[in-house]
């Protein structure tokens, strides 16, 4: 059984208020590493098989139409065994 | 005139957008999203609220409804269509308006009177208005921050495509401080302000909002 990972990101250009907001959050935690946060999603998929040729085509398509919205967003796939 | 109005599970302020279409002196009819027939409207509202729970996107569901196929070809054909909040949202997500609509920039879901200014009186849903008329009209939403590359920015402005604009300060971080676009046509328009709760001052804070629904009856009257 293979699992489709698709994680979504705002593009940088895109204002990420709740990214912000945790930014701001870590170092009234003490937590003083963090120069930027940016929050994305992440979405797992799960499959019978291996993917074939012709349903990472599907997944990228579906990547692209649904779980992603091009205009504002990029996503990355990966296939996890 | 018949305008349809779309409920989709989640809509909220599709009866307000039916009353305001009656107050217009239009006939309002009750659209279903789960079924792609258009009863032979001459216009459709797209309503506010959280279609589908604003899962995953504000309006990336709602896009895929069977009713939106009839509308997005429709509207490729120059048939009227108005998106109020979340169907802005339903509009950005079928591509009949370029952009996004994300978080507030205050990530506070805001309600408040705003004031507006209209800078576009010639599409369908805004000829009855005098050019920067200033209108004052309520905001409520938590995903009105209008988003957009620069390309797209300067195409709008210098199309004339900025239908409205926020007056005073920015109440989510807009870019331009946009309150709602046309598509370069004039029959798709797109505003996150809710000009179907301001049709008469007894429940609005004025009937500013009430414009939007009698200029496209009058752009239909005038083309029949």
């Amino acid at each position: 059984m293979a699992k489709i990972v698709v994680e979504v990101m705002l593009k940088p250009e895109i204002l990420d208020p709740q990214g912000q907001a945790v930014g701001s959050a870590l170092p009234r935690l003490g937590f003083t590493f963090a120069t930027s946060v940016r929050q994305g999603k992440r979405f797992e998929i799960e499959m019978v098989g291996d993917p074939s040729e012709s349903q990472m085509a599907d997944i990228q398509k579906a990547a692209e139409t649904l779980l992603s919205n091009p205009v504002i967003e990029t996503y990355v796939v990966k296939v996890e065994k | 005139m018949r305008i349809g109005v779309v409920t989709f599970p989640g809509s909220l302020d599709d009866r307000d957008a039916a009353r305001a279409i009656e107050h217009a002196g239009g006939t309002a009819v009750s659209l279903w999203h789960g079924s792609d027939n258009l009863k032979e409207v001459e216009a459709v509202v797209l309503p506010g609220g959280f279609s589908y729970g604003d899962y995953l996107r504000c309006g990336a569901i709602a896009r895929f409804a069977p009713i939106m196929s009839s509308i997005i070809i429709a509207a490729e054909h120059g048939f009227p269509v108005l998106g109020i909040c979340n169907g802005f949202q339903v509009l950005c997500e079928a591509h009949l308006l370029p952009g996004a609509l994300t978080r507030n920039q205050g990530l506070h879901f805001l309600c408040r009177d705003q004031r507006l200014r209209i800078e576009n009186n010639s599409t369908m849903w805004t000829n009855g208005f005098s050019l920067n008329q200033e209108v004052v009209i309520p905001l409520k939403n938590g995903e009105g921050s209008f988003q957009c590359d620069d390309e797209t920015l300067k195409t709008l402005e210098s199309g004339g495509q900025v239908i409205a604009r926020y007056l005073g300060e920015d109440p989510n971080g807009s870019r331009d401080l946009i309150a709602g676009i046309s598509n370069a046509r004039g029959n798709v328009v797109g505003l996150m302000p809710h000009p179907e709760h301001a049709i008469d001052t007894l429940t609005g804070p004025s009937n500013d909002g009430l414009t939007f629904f009698t200029s496209v009856l009058h752009q239909l009257v005038g083309r029949a």
